[in-house]
């Protein structure tokens, strides 16, 4: 064992430093808590651009007629609102949990890859100010779609080649912090955690990685081809030279359904941890809970067509991709039932973070009910491009992953600050918030179902009742999440001492409550033995 | 065994390591390459680009040799060996992922995209708009974009170039077997070896472009044929120049003393490198040039 022996004595006395004065701390950042942070504020604050952005989409759609953008900027608020909330509110956020929680679970002093965290966190600043720059160049920011279809897309001037350098920078971030997060999870787990003890947080972390390693590089080769057509004279998605505009779409869905797997996956995690503490039971089904989220990666690469069912595909592959993503309900439907069995005959208490999760449960399953009726093909042929899709995909992703962010923030924030929260608030912002977003995106099924295409400034006077509640809804949702930000703000700076457990009646279980409130600066310098 | 949890190793010592600046000058690096590079395609001006490839290139520069030089002072143990070794996996498993996007371009061209454009199935676009368009491979369209061209064949140029890589993978593997038993003067000749091949190879694949474009009328505005052609194999030949370098630097290091029969991750991580590359070219050969 010599070969041991001598790594243990170089090894030691490296740990012992606390962070680094001023400015420094952060722009050298190694500790994977700083670097959680700034992605979790990073994120705060695009989610605030983004839902500003969907506050002049709302305005816009208050009343029929063109009145506060005019239809081309209208078309541009909404490509950016979806690229930055995608790219930069969610998955950052989801990172940044990540960073935060991951080496706290599995007993880890920090991230594997320090550095490389630094790096990925860092990338992204500088990736949405140039997409945020677009907004000021000849042509105006892409208009498009998030979706970044061809031949629409190559007439964007000249923020063109600056929304796909954004895009391959943010791809560059997610896959570094992927590769972090999977080394960390495979290499740093405690003694004694088996992968069937990891918290489920962990596991669906472990399984978003891989979908991220798989699909991102796909999405850089997308647009990558997006840029050669346009610029190098590459026929890709020029039928004249051969190509085809329907690969584009093929290509972009490969990636772009397990990227929405990417968004919801941590989110169950998320739930996964909060419902059992709250009904004070384990959770319900575990093992049945990582077969189902792996089950559910694997089937997000085999129903991207489903996107598609309306651009032209032969009968058997309407009928393939229809089949592969209703088989998605299965494992879906162990999920949430495994959730309500854990709440069966539970002791259940209904702090924020359970609340959260609570609506998370109810709201995110009928953004399900609405996908499988999206996923019908001969339906969806009515459906498709309408605002019924756009209600399907904001009710999994608002109250889906967005609440589950919330209710991550309301759950772990004490462990991080080592403050309670206001609850009182928190039980506030969460009522309004799930009250407003069902008057937000409610409607817009009914408005989808009559007929009312997405992505229009302007609309027929048939649909302006709805679309005046749904503007209503958005700008109360809106306004809401400031009580959000100021409770945020005023945990950070203050407040009632929370214990090292935070939910003591509760007892949650996990390495993360081991450890005092706030976390230490290093978390475990000796890895503690899980049974 | 001075330390308590010296049977810990997988977590107990893990060298946590101290701040840096590498990563935030890494991300200004790419901001100005980035957008120094949307600034030549708007405004024709390059030299914002030229600057940032050059920050791009100190950064490698200085962060790998902070790297290198923890690593000879023997500041990583096992478990940080280990984090590498994953990382780089992980990473080779993206950039296959990268190759996948444009290998499934090729496929749905030739085998989804040409039959309807030529009339199978959905007919619209050949009744309507190119009536006499039979498809084929390979093709540059209904429209000939690009004019008439001829194509590289698979048992000329391109079969040489295939032993060449294969035989640099078998001159790599000799070097490293040569690592594992001390034996560096083997492991010092092969590596230059496997990296003159490599640069070799990139050599007579720029003499293939060079004759693609000025005899067969072939470029990479020659319709989707063009297109998957050069992108395939000019994102493959940058990634072989990128090896090759790599495997430059590899010796250098390897000539200075770095590395031992134990303990040689940076030589294991390009050789991984190099195999993946070399992996790459054989579907490039099978796909672009044989079928």
């Amino acid at each position: 064992m010599s070969a041991s022996h001598t790594h243990d004595t170089h090894a030691a006395g490296h740990d012992d430093h606390g962070p680094m004065k001023g400015w420094r701390r952060w722009f050298y950042a190694t500790n994977h808590k700083d670097i959680g942070s700034m992605y979790l504020i990073f994120s705060l604050v695009m989610f605030l651009t983004g839902g500003l952005m969907a506050m002049f989409i709302r305005a816009e759609l208050l009343y029929p007629g063109t009145q506060v953008l005019d239809p081309g900027t209208f078309n541009s608020m909404t490509t950016m609102h979806a690229l930055i909330m995608v790219f930069g509110a969610v998955m950052p956020a989801f990172t940044g949990l990540a960073n935060w929680m991951i080496p706290l679970q599995v007993g880890a002093p920090d991230m594997a890859l320090p550095r490389m965290n630094n790096f990925s966190f860092w990338i992204l600043p500088f990736a949405f100010g140039m997409l945020l720059l677009t907004l000021l160049v000849p042509g105006g920011s892409p208009a498009g779609g998030w979706t970044l279809y061809p031949p629409l897309v190559l007439q964007t001037g000249d923020a063109f080649p600056m929304a796909v350098f954004a895009v391959h920078l943010m791809g560059a971030s997610s896959i570094m912090g992927a590769i972090n997060v999977i080394v960390t999870i495979m290499n740093m787990r405690a003694p004694g955690m088996t992968l069937l003890k990891m918290p489920l947080f962990v596991w669906t972390w472990l399984i978003t990685a891989y979908l991220l390693i798989a699909v991102m590089p796909v999405l850089a080769g997308a647009v990558t081809m997006l840029l050669t057509d346009h610029y190098f004279g590459t026929s890709f998605f020029n039928a004249a030279g051969g190509g085809d505009p329907v690969m584009f779409q093929h290509i972009f869905w490969f990636f772009g359904h397990p990227e929405v797997y990417i968004m919801i996956l941590p989110a169950f995690g998320v739930v996964s941890e909060i419902i059992p503490t709250f009904s004070r039971k384990p959770l319900f089904g575990y093992d049945a809970m990582v077969y189902a989220t792996a089950s559910i990666a694997f089937l997000s690469f085999i129903v991207w067509a489903h996107h598609m069912f309306t651009t032209g595909m032969p009968l058997v592959g309407e009928m393939f991709f229809m089949l592969s993503t209703m088989l998605i309900a299965i494992p879906t439907g162990v999920k949430v039932f495994n959730w309500t069995a854990t709440m069966w005959k539970g002791s259940i208490s209904f702090e924020t973070p359970m609340l959260f999760a609570l609506s998370f449960l109810f709201l995110f399953t009928i953004g399900g009910f609405s996908g499988l009726m999206l996923a019908i093909a001969p339906a969806d042929f009515q459906y498709h491009d309408t605002y019924f899709v756009v209600a399907h995909f904001h009710y999994v992703l608002v109250p889906g992953a967005v609440f589950s962010i919330m209710a991550a923030t309301y759950y772990w924030l004490p462990k991080w600050t080592g403050h309670m929260y206001n609850e009182k608030m928190g039980k506030l912002h969460f009522w309004l918030s799930t009250i407003f977003v069902n008057v937000l995106f409610f409607p817009q099924h009914f408005l989808g179902l009559a007929g009312m295409p997405r992505r229009i400034p302007d609309y027929s006077t048939q649909f302006a009742d709805w679309n005046f509640v749904s503007s209503i809804g958005g700008f109360c949702f809106g306004l809401t999440q400031l009580l959000f930000v100021y409770n945020i703000i005023s945990c950070v700076r203050g407040g009632v001492k929370a214990s090292d457990k935070v939910w003591d009646d509760a007892s949650p279980q996990g390495l993360e409550w081991t450890v005092s409130s706030p976390a230490p600066y290093h978390s475990f310098e000796v890895p503690p033995e899980v049974k | 065994m001075a330390h308590a949890h010296h049977d810990h190793d997988s977590a107990g010592k893990y060298y946590v390591p101290h701040a840096s600046h590498w990563p935030i000058v890494g991300s200004i690096a790419l901001f100005i390459t980035m957008f120094g590079a949307s600034q030549w395609l708007n405004n024709g001006i390059s030299s914002m680009f030229w600057v940032g490839i050059l920050c791009v290139l100190g950064l490698f520069f200085g962060w790998f040799r902070d790297v290198i030089n923890e690593s000879v002072a023997g500041t990583y143990n096992q478990a940080v060996d280990r984090s590498f070794r994953m990382g780089m996996m992980w990473f080779i498993f993206s950039e296959v992922m990268f190759f996948a996007a444009f290998f499934g371009a090729l496929y749905y061209a030739r085998n989804i995209a040409q039959p309807w454009l030529s009339g199978q199935g959905v007919k619209f676009a050949n009744t309507l708009l190119w009536q006499n368009f039979t498809g084929g491979w390979p093709s540059n369209g209904p429209a000939k974009l690009g004019g008439e061209f001829e194509v590289i064949p698979a048992f000329s140029l391109p079969a040489v170039n295939t032993m060449i890589l294969l035989t640099s993978g078998v001159t790599l593997t000799i070097a490293h077997h040569a690592l594992k038993e001390n034996k560096r003067g083997i492991l010092n000749l092969f590596l230059a070896l496997t990296f003159l091949l490599g640069f070799l190879f990139v050599y007579l694949q720029s003499t293939e472009y060079a004759e693609a474009y000025h005899e067969l009328n072939l470029k990479l505005s020659s319709g989707i044929y063009g297109s998957t052609f050069f992108m395939l194999t000019g994102f493959h030949g940058l990634h072989v120049t990128i090896g090759a370098i790599m495997l430059t630097v590899i010796w250098l290091r390897s000539m200075k003393g770095h590395f031992s029969s134990e303990n040689h991750f940076g030589f294991e991580a390009v050789a991984w490198y190099w195999h993946f590359v070399d992996v790459v070219w054989l579907g490039l050969f099978i796909f672009v040039y044989w079928l």
